[in-house]
């Protein structure tokens, strides 16, 4: 069989396709993103329906619509994404699906691109769901597979949960034929889907009867298991997802005993077998002390006197990510064996410059920024942010961005804001695909309760932040077709906002007049920052700008208004560094000494 | 287990070249790991690419020190990135630096000078490129360039055939031929200094 190196999402999209998906929907999310792109890639005839929803919550309502007519359906969602959709997906456990249903969350322990280290195996407990949790790209395409076997078996939902370095690694992966595809018997109308007090009584007692009856299955299933049988020692490990792998790399064959966990709901009776004559356990995890949690419960029921070691005892770190040097050290402090280190005299290195993410060169936020900046300079003024490239604007020299929590927030954090200090100008920024996702239902709240707030909306035809996504305001759909798109702007006039100002922000003047007319006024106003996402513009680039190093006096002000990338000062002069401009001429237009030319022959703008 | 660490900054295509390393790895009958840096930092922030190949590779992250070799795309990103590399392994740098984009508001800037002379001093086995040199104009195909140093080193456990084959498979047509002649340029110009 043919061996592949596959990225651990692509594993999982392949895993899918193999399993005979039907529909697969999601909304972006880093690091979830690339398993409903490579579903999209490799759907050869079109047989498989795939599009990103508006959000996860749509997102997992189609899905939970296709489930029931006996299809099989995944949904892609980021961590977060699960909290939008979680309404739906408390429900729909207990109504249950009749095609497996499989919502591969991707979880995100640093966090590297997230606002939360939740954990997702603890959102299955209280969900009362089956979760998958793979600990390499290779197990997760094979837990796609026995996922969706696994949800019809039991007609419930069950969620495939990878970390990012599960989602984001590639490993050769050893391809395994399809398996045999039906065709959905399609839906049959039944009391079973409408969801009432009484219908949920009885399906929460199934509900319990069937994870009971799962923590026996998964005892035997293969992906949770134990090595080290025969290993002498009192002390034994326990491990799940990455962290195995961390584990394993530092543990001789049998020096101890090692538990890989792999499902929620833990397997009982394995743990028990596990923990028979030890004395102490580590626990090596990411995120929530899980399966720590799990081995202490089953300790106190069984009467068990072995110690469990990890998160709850400090031998682990409680936040942020597993390093294998973390895993290491732990191990070897656990089973006695630490290695003196020896400090190795090198020298201390030069201090190093710290790179927080930035936008890009000729991103057209930082024209929009740049212009609200300048229109209100000297007024008193909040800027609520939103989730997007656009949150980079509250990095300095911009400074554009006070608050940001959650997809949509912006807007109507901006209303509360507004309660507590009318005389003050309010600007929400909101991006385009932020806005369909989450950003309308606000909309309405402020203009039905008549708040004073500016919705910036920084449409780039786009979701740029996790690799330029279509959604509904780009025409574009996966299904390689065209779709009309969604305006902004007659999507807010609906709403009754009349007060609508619409700017190119690389044309500076205008956008700085458009902000200026907004501002003047009261209500819910609308300002429409139009200009496509420079990650758009491939094959269509624009003639970069340099610098006249004649005229530049050395001022400084285009590098310190601006933070773009690609402008710097060498010698005492601007300097435009020709790979990473864009031309988008927001420098030339700060220039006061006009010093800035488009190597199109453009003059300043 | 051979050990390859990519060190750079977000936009410089330090996926692409450790994806190369892998399928290569793997078409020589090895099995390969890599963990990436894909998200948030991808916006300019400093990023690194694991990529082990080897029989039986569990992590996919190298532990500190691990690293046969060490690819750094730009100076300040090798020196951050050295302590993964091992006791006499071999490190290639880029010598031309990516200035933060807050540099110039003041203190956040540095010297690439300094960090290749540290690098001098500390690493052994240094390989210092220019990247002018190496990729001219054409900023995009540093990435393969640097990849042709490191093959034309001879530290990887295979040929660099292998590479070649990998290009063909992974490069878009369209600019297969100027990826080509960059990692040739790289495999035939530099020695150890
Ligand atoms: C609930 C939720 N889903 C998904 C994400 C991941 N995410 C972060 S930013 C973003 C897209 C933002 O797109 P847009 O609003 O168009 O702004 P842009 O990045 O294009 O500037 C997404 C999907 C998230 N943070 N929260």
């Amino acid at each position: 069989m043919a061996k592949k190196l596959l990225m651990g999402n692509e594993a999982i999209a392949l895993g899918a396709i193999r399993a005979g998906v039907r529909v697969v929907t999601g909304y972006p999310g880093t690091p979830s993103s690339e398993v409903l792109e490579t579903v999209a890639k490799n759907n050869s005839g079109g047989q498989i329906y795939v599009e990103w929803s508006v959000n996860e919550k749509a997102a997992l309502e189609v899905a939970a619509g296709a489930a029931y007519s006996g299809a099989r359906a995944l949904v892609t969602m980021k961590q977060v994404g699960l909290n939008v959709a979680s309404d739906p997906l408390m429900s729909l456990n207990y109504v249950g699906v009749k095609g497996g249903l499989v919502l591969v969350v991707a979880d995100d322990p640093g966090p590297i691109s997230s606002q939360t280290e939740q954990d997702t195996r603890r959102f299955a407990g209280f969900a009362k769901l089956a979760l998958f949790d793979p600990s390499s790209p290779e197990e997760a395409y094979e837990m796609a597979a026995y996922a969706f076997a696994h949800s019809e078996r039991y007609g419930r939902p069950v969620i495939l949960r990878p970390t990012t370095r599960v989602c984001h690694s590639c490993a050769s992966v050893e391809i395994s034929p399809e398996i045999a595809r039906r065709t959905p018997p399609g839906f049959e109308k039944s009391s079973r889907w409408t969801i009432f007090p009484k219908l949920v009584y009885e399906n929460h007692q199934k509900i319990e009867d069937e994870l009971v009856r799962a923590r026996v299955e998964f005892s035997n299933m293969s992906h949770n298991f134990y090595t080290g049988g025969n290993a002498a020692g009192k002390k034994g490990i326990a491990a799940g997802g990455v962290s195995y792998a961390y584990v394993r790399e530092n543990l001789k064959e049998d020096e101890c005993k090692l538990l890989k966990i792999s499902t929620v709901p833990f397997p009982d009776a394995l743990a028990l077998k596990f923990l028979d004559g030890l004395e102490e356990v580590l626990v090596a995890e990411e995120l929530d002390p899980v399966i720590e949690d799990e081995l202490v419960r089953l300790c106190g029921v069984n009467g068990i006197s072995a110690k469990i070691l990890g998160k709850r005892t400090g031998h682990m770190p409680r936040a942020g990510e597993n390093t294998p040097e973390i895993v290491a050290n732990a191990v070897s402090a656990f089973l006695g064996n630490a290695k003196t280190v020896s400090p190795d005299g090198a020298p201390e290195p030069p201090r190093l410059p710290v790179r927080p993410p930035v936008l890009c060169a000729g991103c057209p936020h930082r024209a929009s920024f740049h212009a609200v900046k300048e229109a209100v300079k000297g007024t008193p003024a909040v800027f609520s942010g939103d989730i997007g490239c656009y949150t980079l604007g509250n990095a300095q020299p911009l400074d554009m961005v006070d608050t940001c929590l959650c997809m949509g927030a912006g807007v109507t954090v901006a209303q509360g804001l507004q309660r507590m200090a009318p005389e003050v100008l309010h600007f929400a920024f909101i991006g385009d695909s932020t806005f369909f996702h989450s950003g309308i239902t606000g909309i309405v709240n402020a203009v039905y309760n008549q708040t004073d707030i500016i919705v910036a909306v920084l449409d780039n035809s786009t979701t740029a932040m996790t690799g330029s996504q279509p959604h509904p305001g780009t025409g574009v759909t996966m299904m390689g077709g065209q779709s009309e798109k969604i305006s902004i702007e007659k999507v807010v006039r609906a709403l009754g906002v009349s007060e609508v100002y619409k700017a190119d922000p690389l044309d500076q003047k205008a956008a700085k007049e458009a902000v200026r007319g907004a501002a003047a006024q009261k209500g819910v106003r609308v300002l429409l920052f139009e200009s496509p996402c420079i990650a758009l513009l491939r094959g269509k680039e624009k003639p970069k700008y340099k610098i006249n190093p004649e005229k530049c006096t050395g001022c400084t002000l285009c590098v310190k208004k601006l933070g773009c990338p690609a402008v710097s000062m060498e010698s005492r002069k601007a300097y435009i560094t020709p790979g990473l401009c864009a031309g988008c001429g927001l420098c030339a237009g700060v220039c006061p000494a006009k010093a800035i030319l488009s190597e199109g022959g453009g003059q300043n703008v | 287990m051979f050990n390859c660490m990519i060190a750079g900054v977000g936009g410089q295509g330090t996926v692409l070249a450790s994806k190369l390393i892998a399928a290569a790895a793997m078409s020589r009958g090895f099995n390969a790991r890599t963990a990436e840096t894909i998200g948030m930092a991808q916006r300019g922030g400093s990023v690194v690419s694991h990529v082990r190949v080897g029989a039986e590779i569990f992590s996919p992250v190298i532990p500190l020190g691990g690293a046969d070799l060490l690819i750094a795309f730009e100076p300040a990103e090798g020196v951050r990135q050295l302590k993964y590399l091992s006791k006499g392994g071999l490190m290639v740098v880029c010598e031309n630096a990516v200035k933060p984009a807050s540099g110039a508001l003041g203190g956040n800037t540095y010297d690439a000078g300094e960090m290749l002379a540290y690098l001098r001093a500390s690493v052994s086995n240094l390989i210092t490129a220019n990247g002018a040199e190496l990729a001219g104009e054409n900023i995009k195909t540093l990435n393969v360039a640097l990849l042709g140093i490191a093959a034309g080193s001879g530290k990887f456990p295979f040929e660099a055939g292998a590479f070649e084959e990998a290009l063909q498979q992974m490069i878009n047509p369209r600019f297969l031929e100027m990826n080509i002649k960059a990692f040739e340029g790289g495999k035939n110009r530099w020695t150890i200094h």
